[in-house]
């Protein structure tokens, strides 16, 4: 599946802010996501597996609140940070 | 006790660590510490709160860093700064049992080199109040349950009503340089604790330090230290710049004796940093703030002034040849004031306004380094040698 990534992770994928990652659950694929770019997922998740306090994923469009949302092959992931801080 | 002998000066050049509230800077100094040149920002966006060097290489960086929106994380160079690789395991809790809360690494405040013939050996402090060791030059860290799984944390600790407004914070890291396992750690709030076996296990070490804010004012635990030092070549004189105070305690007596009544009534003893000369006990510098009515944080009127005793804090002068005389309304946060290794000893502080200012001459004079920089956070001096 696709996973589009937001600037301030970008340092993580060489720039790249559309890139694959598999699994069944939301969890597999940031899991998936970590091996291919080793340490972005605990910028995006606590070591509780709570997404973080200023942090949205999407899939297909739909907010995705638990790590353990269903996946399928052809689902779009986005990641966000949301608007705050100065 | 005065200046011990056989402790050389250091000679040659000086590089500052500047973490700031928008990225790392580094100002290095030429062999006389008359020019200096900046460069950075270092993780430029990132809230870096602390960036440290190893003094056993000399060439080994940390930094802890977050963001607004990301989670915490330490970067490490092995080549001072010229390449930075990202911890692999970042200090984090551990993941609690299902139904229970779990604890929540939110930033990573505070760095301390592990004893000197522990090569590799760090400590880290975070927010909210745990103990993080790495044995591999900071690649790795792992939780140390002595102190983050204590029955007595919570209490030590207290909620969240006692944490400061940017959260509650485990600083202060102190290792004895006499033995690896005997350590001290300060906690905003909490109070001051020590350990003899490698944070196994940890006491109280607060009789005789106020906390003014509590029902019981001599508490056992829940003070507010702000900053904690040790002497290096005196490892059982501390001192500690406390939200109710300025400390010193001689470790045999186990009891901290408020110096800081000595300072000007008008100028008063609250404080962020404090710093030790690195070669005589009795010298220590701080810079007061205002800690009156709502607690402004602010340099007391607007003048900001070092304030040095060379007498273990019985009489205090003030110092502040080249600083602003008025409209100054800034401060120095507690890891934001630090001393280099030479004679006369540098003195060196980064500002809330984001000023760096230094003195060659143990605060004769200081002057203006950098300016325009972000909010600093803190200020390391390191030796670079000739």
């Amino acid at each position: 599946m696709n996973v589009l990534i937001p600037s301030n992770l970008a340092d993580y994928t060489g720039h790249e802010h559309r890139v694959t990652a598999s699994g069944a659950t939301l969890a597999e694929a940031l899991a998936d996501l970590d091996r291919r770019y080793p340490g972005i997922r605990f910028r995006i998740v606590s070591e509780q597996d709570r997404i973080r306090r200023h942090v949205k994923i999407f899939v297909n469009r739909e907010q995705a609140k638990r790590l353990d949302a269903p996946l399928a092959a052809r689902d779009e992931i986005m990641i966000v940070c949301a608007l705050s801080g100065g | 006790m005065s200046r011990i002998p056989g402790a050389a000066p250091a000679r040659g050049r000086v590089a500052l660590l500047v973490g700031t509230r928008k990225g790392a800077f580094i100002l290095k100094s030429d062999a006389g510490r008359r020019r200096w040149r900046l460069a950075g920002p270092h993780f430029f966006g990132h809230i870096v709160h602390h960036m440290v060097l190893d003094p056993r290489d000399r060439k080994t960086l940390l930094v802890a860093a977050r963001t607004g929106h990301l989670g915490p994380t330490v970067f490490r160079s092995v080549d001072f700064g010229r390449s930075w690789r990202e911890a692999k395991r970042p200090p984090a809790f551990p993941k609690a049992p299902e139904g229970a809360k779990g604890r929540e690494v939110d930033h990573v405040f505070w760095l301390t080199p592990g004893h000197a013939s522990e090569r590799g050996a760090w400590l880290a402090g975070t927010s909210p109040q745990g103990l993080f060791r790495s044995a591999d030059g900071g690649a790795t860290w792992d939780p140390l349950p002595g102190f983050n799984e204590h029955p007595m944390r919570e209490k030590w600790t207290g909620g969240e009503q006692d944490g400061t407004p940017d959260g509650p914070k485990l600083h202060s890291i102190l290792v004895d340089p006499r033995d690896a396992a005997h350590l001290y750690i300060g906690m905003s709030s909490g109070g001051v604790f020590e350990s003899r076996d490698r944070g196994a296990s940890w006491r109280p070490l607060n009789a005789g330090c106020r906390a003014d804010f509590l029902p019981d004012p001599y508490p056992e635990y829940g003070q507010d230290p702000h900053c904690v030092r040790l002497h290096p070549l005196a490892p059982d004189r501390l001192y500690q710049q406390n939200h109710c105070g300025i400390y010193r305690m001689e470790r045999a007596e186990g009891r901290w004796v408020r110096i800081g009544e000595s300072m000007p009534r008008k100028v008063g003893d609250i404080g962020f940093p404090l710093a030790l000369h690195p070669r005589d006990p009795d010298v220590l510098w701080v810079f007061p703030m205002d800690g009156t009515s709502v607690w402004p944080r602010t340099s007391p009127g607007g003048k900001p002034a070092v304030y040095a005793s060379r007498d273990a804090g019985r009489r205090w002068r003030r110092l502040d040849r080249g600083l602003p005389r008025a409209q100054a309304w800034w401060t120095v946060k507690r890891q934001a004031l630090s001393v280099d290794a030479h004679d006369p000893v540098g003195i060196y502080f980064g500002t809330t306004s984001g000023e760096i200012w230094a003195s060659a001459d143990e605060g004769r004079r200081f002057t203006c380094l950098a300016r325009n920089l972000p909010h600093v956070y803190s200020v390391e001096a390191a030796e670079l040698g000739a």
